[in-house]
């Protein structure tokens, strides 16, 4: 966290310094940007964060492994499910143990339609920022959808904990999928809206593009992942390049464009919304009947039924609830692509029950820090476009 | 000296021919290959794998196995977007007085990284522009995630 002292400037300039946060509407959370300004245009940006900062690594060491899958939904609001899944894969993999294929698939399923949730609120406020304020309802709308499927299956709209480690919570209730099908059958003529809105609008254009321009090396160079490396032709994605969770058996285009500024990260993630719907639609289709936990009893919580009339299960579940399960010694970094970019969870075990470290990679960190590397020498109402186009989320930087 | 695990390893054979006073140790655990490195030569090792194609920083990090020492394990998770590979280094750092020289001569990122690991673990960067805490407030006392900081906090 910053200061409390602005950075001085050299005697003799005519230079101002702004505090922009870290309560302002356009800094998505509570981020404080120290500029310091030469009339209209931006000399310097200092990101200052840590406002935020809620020690949930601190936490998940006082936890066990299973408690600590409810802290992972805390870390980014925007996509829960995403947290969820790469925790618990970095702890399948220390366990080395694998989710059943009905989970696998399921797991996919949601993640991408956390993709789409992340990005309509991204898209929403994104726009609301420079002066669109239409599409955040029409965002909104189709959000509120995802949401309540996220209810139907977890019980909540946002904290959902709904992935275990070995698998899933529960089988999905009656009419999930329908409701998914139902969901996509219409979302891709709902993308066709936002794009009428926006796409072609020359206001929109012009306050995008050639603003906020990232070369693919300096991208690479400042640790960004995802839309935003590849909007400057990092043609990287982690699903497609490093695959987890089944991602393998899906047919999808990474939509990767070279121009580097704003409008070319907007262009990816709408392309990415519409290559999610493909997935959702594979998944579907694929999806493979049969148990949704592995088979370990000493990890995976019985079910509710076998518990009322076995003993064992009896047993198993009160040791997993009340002392956590062990896992083996050893250090695993799992990494996702998170609809932000590589967010990773890097958990050492030291053979007890509790996490001996969780630290959490997240891509808004690192993107935050490339933010003067895009901001410099350009107006000061583009630090807002530039702001809401690499789609932070301070949850996940602050943690 | 190379565990004969990794010896056919080429990023493990490829740092000792560059520099056999580097590498000290290394395993291939769980499909990740981790190399400890001497925290002296940090720098050197970041430097050969970013020209061997390990371009991107994606964290840096550390653990605190007190009462072992050396007492911290700094970490660094390196990618590489042309060869789609991941790969650890890890450097174990004296808990009296923790230093490592900084990278960021190498990633201009690694910026942010070592200032949340010196204000979570106290560990030191040596030539670091401005090693300030980033995330708690600058009047904090103590380093949150040391073992011997109680989680409940001090109060």
């Amino acid at each position: 966290m910053g200061s409390i002292t602005l950075t001085p400037i050299a005697p003799g300039s005519q230079n101002m310094v702004l505090s922009m946060g870290p309560q302002h509407p356009s800094t998505h959370g509570v981020l404080r940007v120290i500029l310091e300004l030469d009339g209209e245009t931006v000399v310097k940006v200092t990101p200052e964060i840590g406002y935020l900062h809620t020690g949930i690594e601190k936490t998940a060491e006082g936890k066990t492994f299973h408690q600590a899958i409810t802290l992972t939904d805390r870390i980014d609001y925007l996509c829960p499910l995403t947290n969820n899944l790469v925790y618990v894969l970095a702890v399948e993999k220390l366990l080395q143990l694998e989710a059943p294929p009905r989970a696998r698939f399921i797991r996919v399923m949601l993640n991408e339609l956390t993709r789409l949730n992340s990005h309509l609120v991204w898209l929403g406020t994104h726009a609301m920022d420079i002066g669109a304020f239409s599409v955040f309802l029409y965002c909104f709308r189709e959000r509120e959808e995802l949401l309540k499927i996220f209810e139907m299956a977890s019980g909540q709209r946002m904290m959902t904990s709904y992935f275990r480690v070995g698998g899933l919570a529960l089988e999905p209730p009656l009419g999930f999928f329908e409701r998914i099908r139902k969901f996509i059958s219409y979302f891709p003529a709902r993308v066709d809206e936002y794009e009428a809105l926006l796409t072609e609008n020359n206001i929109w254009k012009g306050r995008t593009q050639g603003v906020g321009y990232i070369s693919a090396a300096d991208a690479i160079a400042w640790g960004c992942t995802g839309p935003v490396a590849r909007a400057s032709g990092v043609n990287w994605d982690l699903r497609r390049d490093n695959p987890y969770s089944d991602y393998d058996k899906f047919q999808f285009n990474v939509p990767v464009r070279t121009d580097g500024d704003v409008y070319a990260r907007y262009m990816v993630r709408v392309q990415e919304m519409r290559e999610s719907v493909k997935i959702v639609q594979q998944s579907l289709d694929g999806v493979p009947e049969g148990p949704v936990r592995a088979d370990a009893p000493h990890v995976v919580l019985p079910d509710r039924e076998r518990m009322k009339t076995e003993m064992e299960a009896l047993i198993y579940h009160f040791k997993i609830v009340t002392e956590g399960f062990r896992v083996p010694a050893g250090e695993a970094y799992q990494a996702v692509e998170s609809p932000r970019g590589e967010s990773a969870y890097y958990v050492v075990s030291d053979g007890t029950q509790h996490p001996f470290r969780m630290y959490v990679r997240s891509p808004s960190f690192a993107h935050l820090q490339a933010l003067p590397a895009m901001c410099a020498g350009r107006l000061i109402a583009d630090v807002v476009a530039v702001i809401g186009s690499v789609d932070i989320v301070l949850g996940e930087t602050d943690r | 000296m190379i565990p004969e695990q990794i010896q056919s390893i080429p990023e493990a054979a490829g740092l000792e021919a560059h520099d056999p006073a580097v590498l000290a140790g290394g395993k291939l655990e769980l499909g990740e290959l981790t190399l400890e490195v001497a925290p002296a030569r940090i720098v050197d090792a970041c430097r050969w794998f970013r020209q061997q194609g390990y371009d991107l920083l994606s964290s840096i990090t550390a653990t605190d196995w007190a009462p072992v020492e050396p007492r911290f394990r700094v970490t660094y998770h390196l990618y590489s977007v042309p060869q789609k590979k991941r790969l650890r280094l890890a450097a174990r750092v004296s808990g009296d007085n923790p230093a490592i020289d900084s990278v960021i001569p190498v990633w201009p990122c690694a910026n942010w990284y070592e200032r949340e690991v010196w204000d979570m673990f106290g560990v030191h960067f040596n030539g670091h522009p401005s090693l300030r805490r980033i995330l708690m407030p600058d009047d904090w006392e103590g380093h949150p995630l040391r073992k011997d900081y109680p989680i409940e906090g001090i109060r």
